[in-house]
């Protein structure tokens, strides 16, 4: 049935053939889309590099691994609970993921006004998550962690933590001020004027990339 | 079809995916506040991961909605990642046996 018309939806398969070789744009994406999916592609394999290299080092080490559960407990009420900082740090960047993902979807609906809030309030919590990395460095900083030594064991331990959650921090933090710059355009209309949205759903596709590394990182890194 | 006007989505399916990665986030942060220890520990931590990033990728960055030419495009070349895992994780192995032999005598 599909091989009627040359039109009609071809077999998956045979679309791919297609793209790939007919005489045409082989992605029929925006390229700026196109672009930004290969950035975070290159992104994957620096972010796998470091997690690669902590397995390693973890592995190798004759010392016994600081147990991440209790360094990062904090004390509330008088009672230590495990993990507690990290927890609350996954789930505002779970949030912004949410108001990201409706951002795009009230950009491409032309609804300005939600874009822009939506996108605010991503960038917010983007900066909350930074603050509660940076008052969780500091913390352990206090405590003696070093990127050479710790006071629980093996010393790979603070170069790993300061490699992965840092270059995390760095992409949270870029990724900041790279929403609040889309988001001035949106306000200011100057995406109406060129009468697409596009740029608001490849500046979500990063954005989303920095919550998918933190799953990574909080599995790998803080629960094993 | 969805290059034209872009990925619209009905805002329902991005509220459920929400809901759902605070669920999975509250199941791995369990696995640690109960202690679980070994294999049910490590399972149970890659099951919840490969899920929320499944979810995040097929849905908030809107892959699943992609042509196949994008999709093999994007997610094929990490898997060549898992070699670089599997020398890694046998050349720790190895460096950590030959330690042994030689410091722990």
């Amino acid at each position: 049935m599909a091989h009627d018309s040359q039109a009609a939806a071809l077999p998956p398969l045979r679309q791919v053939t297609e793209d790939f070789a007919a005489d045409k744009q082989a992605f029929s994406v925006p390229w700026g889309k196109a672009m930004m999916w290969i950035f975070l592609l290159s992104d994957t394999f620096i972010f796998t590099c470091f997690l690669t290299s902590y397995m390693n080092v973890r592995l190798s080490t004759l010392a016994t691994w600081p147990n991440p559960s209790q360094v990062f407990s904090l004390n509330i009420g008088g009672q230590d609970i495990p993990l507690i900082l990290i927890a609350i740090m996954t789930f505002v960047l779970i949030t912004s993921s949410g108001t990201m993902a409706l951002a795009v979807n009230y950009g491409y609906r032309r609804n300005r006004r939600y874009t822009v809030l939506l996108m605010v309030a991503t960038a917010a919590l983007g900066a909350t998550f930074v603050s509660m990395q940076a008052f969780e460095w500091t913390k352990l900083i206090m405590e003696g962690v070093r990127p050479w030594s710790n006071p629980w064991g093996a010393p790979q331990f603070g170069s790993a933590f300061f490699m992965i959650t840092g270059f995390h921090g760095l992409h949270v933090s870029a990724g900041v001020i790279y929403l609040l710059t889309v988001a001035r355009r949106v306000h200011t209309g100057f995406y109406e004027k060129r009468g697409s949205y596009e740029t608001v759903e490849i500046a979500g596709l990063y954005w989303h990339f920095v919550d998918l590394v933190w799953v990574f990182i909080f599995a790998f890194f803080y629960l094993w | 079809m969805s290059q034209a006007e872009g990925q619209q989505h009905p805002l329902k399916i991005y509220l459920w995916i929400w809901l759902l990665l605070f669920v999975l986030s509250t199941f791995s942060y369990l696995v640690d506040y109960f202690h679980l220890q070994g294999y049910t520990r490590w399972s149970l931590i890659i099951l919840f991961m490969l899920l929320k990033a499944g979810c995040i990728v097929a849905i908030f960055m809107h892959m699943a909605w992609e042509r196949l030419a994008l999709k093999f495009a994007i997610l094929i070349p990490p898997l060549c990642l898992l070699i670089l895992i599997g020398f890694m994780a046998i050349e720790g192995d190895y460096t950590f046996l030959t330690r042994g032999a030689a410091f722990l005598r």
